[in-house]
């Protein structure tokens, strides 16, 4: 297969040689968007963080649709949003749906996603529907977008979708369970994704080993970060998200942060701020330098007051873009 | 066989309660843990038990048929009841509950199990557990033996997801193997990993979203053959 034209911001400044920055919204329970468009124009003042994640309903929970809020934070704060879409909720008929109804909307990037079981979510009794998984939803993706047709080969009239998607690798399968993660991406790699996206990586060897290894498919890839405002985020993270455990020096230094600035906020923020930095800075330059990623994804989920001084001494190559 | 979990005795009661002569009917197919006459006795008592609380009486009898789920079988079976019972409870598995349903249509039958899925004993695991979920498109020639439909929460054909941590499902709280590792570990342990690798295209449902039926053909001719060679 042809590679794909550029279509979004993201794959434009990748194709220019940027090492890009994505941040990351989290629309839950609610009907008001005006956090959401205010987290997003903070991404923009950044001017180095050239689009914004919009997660689908993660751990399962019953949140609002991300379409409506990737549209809203491209129209009302004008970054460009990435898009994800769990094949969780619908079938193949609802997913095409959704996807034209996007592109309609203008959004240019998907980041396909099985999505967490509703078994794990706040509505468990539901039925999960996964119709198609995420695989072949990048099949339907690259028909959508390559052929201008369903999965059927029903042909989309009145013009064209242009967008790019990407996938998300796992760079926590260490050992004997790395090569069915890499082998699973490989699939991907194959019905045409544009990037690759990663979950959190905490240690960086295990990060540059899995990048490593990404590399051979040739696809950008951004490396997922997590860094935590809270040592309350951050022991939630260590306990309850299997596979993932924060570095026992960051959770202490977390939690002395909050300790020591007892009732005093803006130092106990300062004081939080510093230990991320401390930590993440040096992990991202490791990363920009010594690996082969594109970029870093940052969920940093309500905490942009963190991005300059994390990501301040790289060049603002996004304002162009938007 | 097909699995079974008996449902709480206050959902049958309340199934039954406009009754007061009921043939209670357990199975002695397939289905599992067994539920036989021993079973419909302990049904029946627990039931006249249930409505003596209530100051009711009740009229059962127990029996138990070779095959719920076989028309000819449960028909000769249950005929000689019928007359003196205005209401069956049933402690085969759907199947049976929709056949004796149709074969004894003057009266109702009612389910007591909640049929579960069709599965093994894995005596080693000392489990029932769903090897198959009968999809109507076998996979298991390019999985390594190991379904992804029945093994799988998520029925991938293009596993494992992100939700396997150290070979184990994200659901059930990480007690359960995840059938894409197992898949993958079958399939490398065969150097067949040129399967796992490979992609499959979406499914088609059309099997599983729609009634099935089979058409058992119970004729033959051999007019079609004499044609044939009348031709030659
Ligand atoms: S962890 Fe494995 S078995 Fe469980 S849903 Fe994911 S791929 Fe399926």
């Amino acid at each position: 297969m042809g590679k794909r034209p550029a279509y979004s911001n993201l794959c434009k400044a990748i194709e220019a040689g940027h090492f890009v920055f994505t941040g990351e919204l989290e629309p839950k329970k609610i009907l008001d968007l005006s956090e959401i468009i205010e987290s997003s124009k903070e991404m923009i003042k950044t001017k180095r963080i050239i689009a914004a994640n919009v997660t689908d309903g993660p751990q399962g929970d019953a949140y609002m649709s991300s379409l409506i809020p990737s549209y809203i934070i491209q129209r009302d704060a004008g970054i460009e949003a990435v898009w994800q879409v769990a094949v969780r909720d619908r079938n193949r008929v609802a997913l095409f749906g959704d996807v034209i109804a996007g592109a309609y909307m203008g959004l240019k990037n998907i980041l396909v996603l099985t999505g967490d079981h509703t078994a794990l979510g706040d509505n468990k009794k539901a039925r999960p529907v996964y119709d198609i998984d995420s695989t072949q939803f990048c099949e339907l993706l690259s028909k959508i977008i390559d052929d201008g047709t369903d999965y059927e080969g029903n042909e989309i009239s009145g013009g064209k979708v242009e967008m790019n998607y990407g996938c998300v690798a796992n760079p926590n399968a260490v050992g004997e369970y790395m090569e069915p993660e890499i082998l699973k991406v490989g699939r991907k790699v194959e019905q045409g994704i544009d990037f690759i996206q990663t979950q959190t990586a905490f240690d960086i060897d295990v990060a540059k080993e899995f990048i490593n290894e990404l590399a051979r498919f040739n696809v950008p890839i951004l490396l997922g970060i997590f860094p935590m405002k809270s040592h309350g985020i951050a022991w939630y993270f260590d306990n309850y998200i299997p596979g993932v455990s924060v570095p026992k020096d960051l959770l202490k230094a977390l939690k002395s942060a909050e300790k020591d600035n007892k009732g005093n906020k803006p130092a106990k923020y300062a004081a939080l701020d510093k230990v991320n930095v401390e930590f993440f800075k040096p992990f991202i330059k490791e990363i920009k330098e010594n690996s082969k990623a594109s970029g870093v994804h940052c969920m940093a989920v309500e905490y942009e007051r963190l991005f300059i001084p994390l990501l301040g001494e790289y060049p603002e190559y996004a304002k162009g873009f938007y | 066989m097909i699995i079974t979990q008996q449902k709480d005795i206050n959902e049958i009661y309340e199934m039954i309660k406009p009754y007061s002569k009921i043939l209670i009917a357990g199975c002695d197919g397939c289905n599992q843990p067994p539920r036989s006459i021993n079973e419909a006795k302990v049904l029946g008592q627990l039931l006249e038990l249930k409505a003596k609380t209530e100051g009711k009486a009740l009229i059962w009898k127990a029996i138990t048929i070779l095959r719920q789920c076989d028309d000819r079988i449960a028909a000769t079976t249950v005929r000689p009841f019928l007359d003196d019972y205005e209401a069956i409870v049933s402690l085969a598995c759907g199947l049976g509950v929709v056949m004796m349903n149709k074969i004894a249509d003057k009266i109702l039958t009612y389910p007591a199990q909640n049929s579960m899925f069709g599965g093994v004993q894995n005596a080693s695991e000392n489990d029932f557990i769903q090897y198959c979920e009968t999809c109507g498109d076998c996979l298991l020639g390019v999985t390594g033996g190991v379904c992804p439909i029945a093994g799988c929460a998520k029925h991938l054909n293009n596993g494992p997801c992100g939700g396997t941590v150290d070979g184990l499902c994200e659901v059930g709280g990480y007690t359960r193997p995840c059938a894409w590792i197992e898949i993958y570990k079958r399939l490398k342990k065969f150097d067949r990993l040129d399967l796992f690798t490979k992609y499959r295209p979406a499914r088609d449902y059309r099997s599983a979203t729609s009634p099935s039926f089979i058409v058992i053909n119970k004729t033959y001719t051999n007019e079609e053959e004499k044609k044939k060679e009348e031709k030659k």
